[in-house]
This record gives C-alpha cells, structure tokens and sequence, in this order.
C-alpha cells in the first residue's frame, strides 16, 4: 500500500460517508415502520423532524462523494509518477483490477446521490409527504452503492504497488487489445461522431419536448442517460484524439491536464451536471398523478429540465468546438 | 435576484452579524481551526515543494547512472567498460564520472566533492557551496585546507562560492579539478567512480539499461525515472505519515468543533425559538447554521492556508524545516518554487472542512428542531 | 373562520409523565373579530392558542382554517400557513438582541426572500404607523417596554396575516400601556384583522374593543 495524504483523505471520507448514509439508511428504516403520516402523536413529529436530519446527511454525503470523485481522479493523475508504464491516471487505475469500478461506483453514487435528492425536493413540497416510501427504498439501494464504491476503493489503494508494471492510455485504449476499454476506443471515429450526433439530437429534442409540451419528462431522463453513455465513449474515441492532436491517443483523463486549456473541464462539468439533472426530471416526473405533488411536478421538471438542457448544450458545443479548432486532420484515414 | 437566492442572501446576512454578535465565542473556534489548516497546509505546502525541488533538479540529470559492483559493494570502474559502451544503439553521450565524499572533522559535516564536467577548475582551486561557505566562514579568494588520503593537508583557493538557486543538492558540494580530485582520494588514472549515460529517446531508456547488464554483467544501471519515483514516494510516504500523526489532532479538533455546535448558549437558543416562532421553518435554520459554517471555513481556510503558504514560501517554512528536511549538517537555504494546485486543495478540504462538517452537523439539526412554541412557555 | 373540532394535546406521551393540556375543545372563530380566551395559568390557553396559530399540532381532533384541515399539515406546510396567515406577538416580546429594531421587524420575512428594497420600505412604514420611526436604527435593547412591544406588533404584521396572535400582550405594561395595546387591537380590527388574545387581565377581558370572551379551565372551555 502507498501512504500519502490524498489516500489517507479518500479512504477517511468513504468510511465516513458509508457511515453517515448508513445512520441514515437505518433511521429511515426505523421511519418507514413507524410513519403515520395522518397520526398527531408526538413520536409522529420526532420521525418527521428527523427526516430533516436525513436529508442533510445524505446532501452532505453527496457532496462529500462529488468532491472525492474529483479528489480520486487527481490523485491518480499525481501518483502516475511512481508506476513504471503509467502517464497520467489511465495507468494508475490500471495498477489493479479495482481502481476503475471504483471510479464507476463512484459516478454511480453520485447519480444516484442526485436521483434521492431531486425526489426528496419533490416529497418535501407534496403536504402528505406521498414518496416517503420511495425514497427511504431508494436509500437501500444507495447504501450498498456507497459501501461499494468505499470498499473497491480500500481493495485499490490497499493492492497499489509501486513494483507493478502497469499499462497506460497508449495501451488500454488501443483497438489492437481486448476490453471495453479497447472496443469504446476501437470505435470508429466517424461512427462515433454520428452516434454522438444521434444522442444529442435525441436528447435536445426530447428536452425541447418537455419545455414546450410540459410532458415526457421520463423519456428524457432516459434519454440523457444514453447521452451520458454515449458521450463518454464519443471522449474517448473521438474528441480526444482532435484534443491532443493524435490519431491513437484516446484518454479520458488526459483532457484535464493544463497542457489542453482544462477543456476536459469544459466537457465534463456540463455533461454530469446535465446528466445529473436529467436523471432528476425523470425521477421527478411520473409523480405528477400524486394529488398532492399535481401542481409541484411540473415546474421541477421543467426547471431541471431547462439546467439540463442548457448543460448538454454547452457540452456539444464544447466537443465541437474542439474538434473544429484541432490541427488534426483525419480526412483521408476516416472519411 | 431570484427568490432563493434572495433567501440565502438574508440567511447570510443574519447569520453574518449573529456571528459579529458573539465574536468572542467564535473567534477561538476560528483561530483552532485556522491553526488546523495552517499546521496541515504547512505540511503539505513543504513537501510537494520538496518533490518538485527534487524533480527540478534531477531535470537535468543523466537518464542512466551506470555503476559497477564488486561483491555486491559499488567500486570503481573501469575506462574500458566506456569503450565497450560505446556499441550500445541509443546511448547519445557517456563519461566517466569522478565524485565521492568528505568528512570535514571541524564542521562534522559531510561535503560532495566533485569533478565538474561543464566547467574546467584550476589545480589548486576549488568552488564551493553555499552552505560549506556559510558554516566555514568562506568567501571567494580565501583558502581553504582538508586533509588527503595520505594525511597529508592540501590547500585550496575559493574560486567562488555557487550560487542558491538549487540549493537543496548544491549546499555541500565542492567542486575540483580532476588531478587534485585523483591525488587526494588516491584513484589511478583510468577509473572513474560511475558513468552517466544520455539517452535521446525517453521510450527507450528501460532496453538500453536491460542491454548494459547484459553487456557488462558486473555494472548496476540506475535510471532518472526510478529515481524520481523513489524520491515521490518518499517524500509521499514522510508525508502519509506526519498526516497520520496530525491525525490526532485533527480529531481534537472535531471534538471541539462539536463541543462548541452543540453547547449553544442559552441566548442563541432563544435566538433559534424565536426564529421559528416568527415563521422560520426548520430547514431555514439549517441552512442558517451551514452558512454559519461555511463562512466560518472560508474565512478559516483562507487564512490559514494564505499562513501555510507565507511560512512555506517565504519564511523557508521554518517551523519544521528539522523535521521533514534534513539530510545533512548543512541545511540548505533555498527558495521553494510556489504553487498552488487541486488536488493538495481538495485534500486539505478533506482533512479540515469535511471533519469540521461531519462534527457540526447533529448539533445543527438538533439546535433546528427546537419547538416552535418553545417560546411561549 | 377557524374551526376547532374535540381538539386534544397531550405532552409526554406515553410516558409515566403524560399529561393531557387540552382535552377536548370545540370552537368556532369568525373572522375579524377580538376574541379573548381567558382562564387562570395552566388553563391551557398558551397551548390551544399555539394550536390554532400553527405552532405545534393537536394530538387529537382537527383544526380548520377556512375550511382546509390544518391539523394532519407536517411542520414543514404548517409554519408555510403560518408565516402568511397569522402574526404573533409574545409575553416577553422576543426581540433579538443586538439587532436594530428595523431588522427585528424585517426578520418574519427573511424565509420568503421577498426583495430588500420592497421590504425595507414596508417595514419602515409600519415602525412610523407605530411611531417607532426614528427608533428604526436603534438597538432593541434600547428600547422601553411600549416600544418594544411596538416593534414586536409590527414584526407580527411584516408579512401581512389576516390573523394576530397575542399571548398575554398585558402581562409586561402598566395599565395605560395596557390600555395604548387595546386601541391598537381596535385599530387592528377596524382593518380586517381577526385578533385572538390570551389573558387573564381585566383590562384586556374586560375591554369594550373585545367581542367575545372564552373562558378556560382545565384545559376544557367552560363558557363561550
């Protein structure tokens, strides 16, 4: 295991997040048995006020894994200089076969960390609070996500040794070798570029939809998660390689480096914020036939929506953008 | 504006002169915590900047160190091993090397002596370090006498003294010429203690060194790269384990932060009462209290990072320059290049704010569901 | 109108120190009207009294305001009603200390983020309506007990509710200041408001500006 503070700092917070989630997975459990909503019994009062202090641990939680998530990408990208064969984070992440679930699990708490707080936004303006029970179901469910993501992180920084040999961007995200890895990079650029135009389209359209219609907010959460999907692999196979001006570079985490103007920053931010968004419009929508949260849903929707459209918006234009400006001229190898 | 970001700005504004209020109170919270940053910040600050110190100087480094071992012990090595070499693709330049130390009795000190390659030094002459000519009192034109091999005193002039810029791995050096460097260690002409080899292609540095011992079996390559992670992990590992250690203090200083969140006065009780009472809603109060405590974390990161970054930088970071620095006697004096960056950011969030966080928050909530009647009894 | 239906609170419950404070009242309350609920202490007038204005929650039976129900309302939805629908005014007055008059009686309003400027005028307005206009910057604790009570009236009517609340408005002032307070209840009225005081001093019952009169005893009303 290697010692150094980012580490000490990474693992301190899982633990301290499993555990914040955890107490507030277990009160919720204890809420759910004993909630009557219609009861004036004091004990009634002490579960509703309590759900303040859910709440508040698992946003604080969310932030917490949204800080860390950025915290376990740089500090692989700074620990790349004590494996032999890694470049930037590509290779650290590669030094064991734990380092890119947990990077997965960790954008996975964070989905789901939004999802749980779009509907607790919602249930917090219906007067009957109607998704108590969906919510403290949805808490079961990130729980096992967070204690996921904390262990295959503790597997990955307890497994790093500096004598392995590891394989970086260059050789993961070669079409030659084998993984998803490979396949994503080994996509066609030009049949990237399409399917990346296909998922904007679709999830602009289905956004423009739900602004004008005022409906369809389910659709385009499933449509922003195939965008999101899409995109990744379109970084990956596509937009890096005009971002460092090299046929056979793919690396999603090269972009963040000063060298290319942060523009990794510029793609990223927008795309999970969107992401995020979207995912809570959809979470969000199918309740608008809960008579107490008719007249709330909507304007959630539409205001996630909005954000969410807005953030897709500036990524496309970002990735074009940096395809446009590129030296690199692949005319004649793809088109 | 729009509304909640109306909401949020009275919030500050109330919980901003609440805190003025009770300025007593939380200045101590506020001076703890800012010691916390700067204690940790400090750390931090001084062995990234080591690191980088390191990795500058190693910049210009040979890519291979070639050594030769006799028994397992390094020996010196001989002129026909240059030749032979010389048949290895990919090496651009190689040369011998002729450097080794000396234990100065009167300073108890270790000096590097060295034979320059980019510079010719005069027989009896010699350049010297920053930090020999501080502890020995030297100047250029004055002399200087060590005792040889054979016992007896050679004497030299200072030629100059060189200059700070990479202190770190110039403070003790003492660069002469290569006859007085033989005769007063006693070498014959023809050894060389290691070789140092230019590698053009970096991607290649990994075979040549795998093709030298198999072409001179009795030699040990040493490359730039795995020194330089050795010294990263090093210097990652020393600090790993002052965080451990701070760790206590860390802790400490949740336990206060909890103390002070949770021992509210019966002022600001009454305070919070009223609040509700008047049509503040619980989740208002919390978000209060989280204003409350992101000013105080603001205001307590920033100075005491700003601290951590004057002490680092511009004092030589003179509180623990014995515990993380010293290698020698000499303790060099150098300017440590500043630099601010995310990651060191992000983690000294994590071991201040995030802790202060966790340890406020029940107290918070508990402090927010304060009856709203409360104030009628 | 509100609307009390068997209303009942119990405190402690369930546990050996269960008490029962209100035990089963039933009311009707028009609008704009001053009704008094009068009864010794311990009579339970504080405790219907923060029922019906929405700080705390009958353990039993329903609470009707215009006809919705507010009783089974989370904390959350209630002190939203409550916020716009009533204004309250204490027995100690609970101004905070260190804050400006001003302040204290823009503070009701802070939660609904209405804009500064807007709010600023409003509330200077009621402090001059309330001749507190040149005590706007002073600090509360400068204040004498008319005054304060003052800054608490107009905290109470910053957001425009339909409904004021005063538990023993009297039971800190003299009787020419209780006196002052009864004609700005009648003032109160004679605007719309629907006035609901709780006292047992003769010169809020007995008043010419009151309309009617509860009397409480045991937590049950005994005469209405």
């Amino acid at each position: 295991m290697l010692l150094n503070p980012a580490i000490l700092a990474l693992l301190g917070v899982s633990a301290i997040v499993t555990l914040l989630v955890g107490a507030a997975t277990a009160f919720g459990l204890h809420l759910l048995r004993e909630w009557d909503i219609a009861s004036g019994s004091e004990l009634q009062l002490r579960l509703e006020r309590r759900t303040y202090l859910i709440a508040t641990l698992v946003a604080f939680s969310f932030v917490a894994e949204l800080v860390s998530l950025l915290l376990f990408v740089y500090n692989a990208e700074a620990m790349h200089t004590q494996f032999v064969g890694a470049m930037c984070a590509t290779g650290v992440l590669n030094v064991n076969p734990w380092g890119w679930p947990t990077l997965f699990l960790k954008i996975a708490v964070f989905f789901t960390g939004a999802v749980w707080l779009a509907l607790n936004h919602l249930d917090n303006q219906g007067h009957d609070y109607p998704l108590v029970r969906v919510k403290y179901g949805l808490l079961l469910a990130l729980f096992p996500l967070v204690l996921a993501a904390g262990a295959a992180q503790a597997l990955f920084f307890l497994g790093l040794r500096p004598d392995v040999i590891t394989s970086c961007c260059g050789a993961l995200f070669s079409p030659e070798s084998a993984g998803v890895a490979a396949e994503v990079a080994g996509l066609a650029p030009a049949r990237a570029a399409l399917a990346l135009a296909a998922s904007g389209a679709l999830v602009l359209g289905a956004g423009s939809w739900v602004l004008l219609r005022g409906s369809g907010g389910g659709p385009f959460g499933a449509a922003g998660l195939l965008a999101f999907v899409v995109a990744i692999a379109a970084v990956v196979s596509l937009v890096a390689l005009y971002v460092y001006e090299h046929p056979h570079h793919h690396c999603p985490f090269c972009v963040l480096k000063p060298g290319h103007d942060h523009v990794g920053y510029w793609l990223y931010v927008p795309l999970f914020a969107a992401t995020a968004l979207a995912l809570g419009a959809g979470a969000v929508a199918p309740w608008r036939r809960v008579p107490s949260l008719a007249h709330a849903v909507p304007g959630e929707v539409r205001r996630r929506t909005r954000l969410a459209v807005i953030g897709y918006a500036l990524f496309y234009a970002v990735a074009t953008y940096a395809i446009l400006r590129s030296n690199l001229t692949m005319t004649d190898v793809w088109w | 504006m729009p509304t909640w970001l109306l909401r949020q700005k009275y919030l500050i504004d109330f919980t901003l002169s609440s805190l003025l209020r009770r300025r007593a109170k939380n200045l101590g919270l506020l001076l703890v915590y800012t010691l916390i940053v700067f204690v940790l910040g400090s750390v931090m600050l001084f062995t990234h900047a080591l690191r980088q110190e390191a990795a500058a100087v190693l910049e210009g480094a040979p890519e291979i160190v070639l050594q030769r071992l006799v028994a397992g012990r390094h020996d010196l090595l001989p002129a026909s091993h240059l030749e032979r070499i010389g048949s290895v693709r990919g090496v651009q330049k190689k040369e011998g090397r002729l450097w080794g130390y000396f234990y100065d009795p009167a300073t108890r000190a270790n000096y590097t002596l060295m034979v320059p390659h980019d510079r010719t030094i005069a027989g009896g002459e010699v350049v010297i370090g920053a930090g020999i000519a501080r502890t020995r009192g030297l100047a250029r034109g004055d002399f200087y006498t060590l005792r040889g091999q054979d016992g007896q005193p050679q004497t030299l002039r200072v030629a100059d003294v060189l200059g700070s810029g990479s202190e770190l791995v110039s403070s003790d050096l003492m660069l002469v010429s290569e006859d007085f460097f033989r005769r007063f260690f006693g070498i014959a002409p023809g050894l060389y203690t290691d070789v140092a080899l230019t590698v053009r292609n970096p991607n290649e540095v990994r075979k040549i060194a795998e093709k030298l011992t198999l072409l001179l079996p009795d030699t040990r390559p040493i490359l730039r790269e795995e020194i330089l992670r050795t010294y990263d992990a090093v210097f990652a590992w020393r600090e790993g384990i002052v965080y451990v250690l701070l760790v206590g203090a860390v802790l400490a200083f949740v336990v206060f932060a909890w103390d002070k969140a949770s021992g509210l006065s019966a002022e600001e009780r009454r305070e919070i009462g009223i609040l509700k009472a008047i049509g503040w809603e619980t989740g208002d109060v919390i978000r209060m209290k989280f204003w409350e405590g992101a000013l105080v974390s603001l205001t307590a990161f920033l100075v005491g990072y700003l601290a951590a970054y004057v002490h680092v930088y511009y004092s030589d970071a003179a509180l623990f320059e014995p515990v993380l620095k010293g290698w020698a006697v000499l303790y060099p004096r150098f300017q440590l290049l500043p630099t601010i960056d995310g990651l060191q950011v992000a983690t000294l969030f994590f071991f201040t704010v995030f802790p202060y966080t966790v340890a406020t928050i029940v107290p918070i909530w508990r402090a927010a569901i304060t009856d709203p009647d409360a104030v009628m009894r | 109108m509100i609307e009390l239906r068997e209303v009942r609170k119990a405190f402690n419950q369930g546990r050996t120190n269960e008490f029962w404070a209100i035990r089963g009242v039933s009311l009707t309350l028009e609008d704009n009207r001053v009704t008094v609920l009068k009864g010794p202490s311990g009579s339970g007038k504080t405790t219907l009294l923060s029922m019906i204005g929405c700080l705390s929650r009958p353990t039993e039976g329903r609470i009707l305001l215009e006809g919705r129900a507010l009783s089974g309302l989370p904390e959350r939805f209630l002190t939203e009603v409550r916020r716009r629908t009533f204004g309250f005014i204490f027995q100690q007055f609970n101004l905070i200390k260190g804050l400006s008059v001003l302040e204290n009686v823009m503070l009701p309003a802070y939660p609904i983020g209405r804009p500064r400027g807007a709010l600023e005028t409003e509330a200077s307005e009621l402090l001059e309506r309330f001749a507190l206009g040149e005590k706007a910057r002073y600090r509360v604790e400068w204040l004498s007990g008319g005054e304060a009570q003052r800054t608490a009236i107009c905290r109470a009517l910053i957001n425009g509710p339909r409904i004021l609340v005063a538990d023993e408005p009297t039971a800190n002032l003299d009787t020419r200041l209780s006196r002052d307070f009864m004609s700005i209840v009648r003032d109160l009225r004679a605007v719309g408001k629907t006035v609901l005081l709780s006292s047992h001093d003769p010169e809020v019952y007995d008043s010419p500006f009151v309309d009617r009169v509860v009397q409480m005893r045991d937590g049950r009303v005994t005469d209405c």
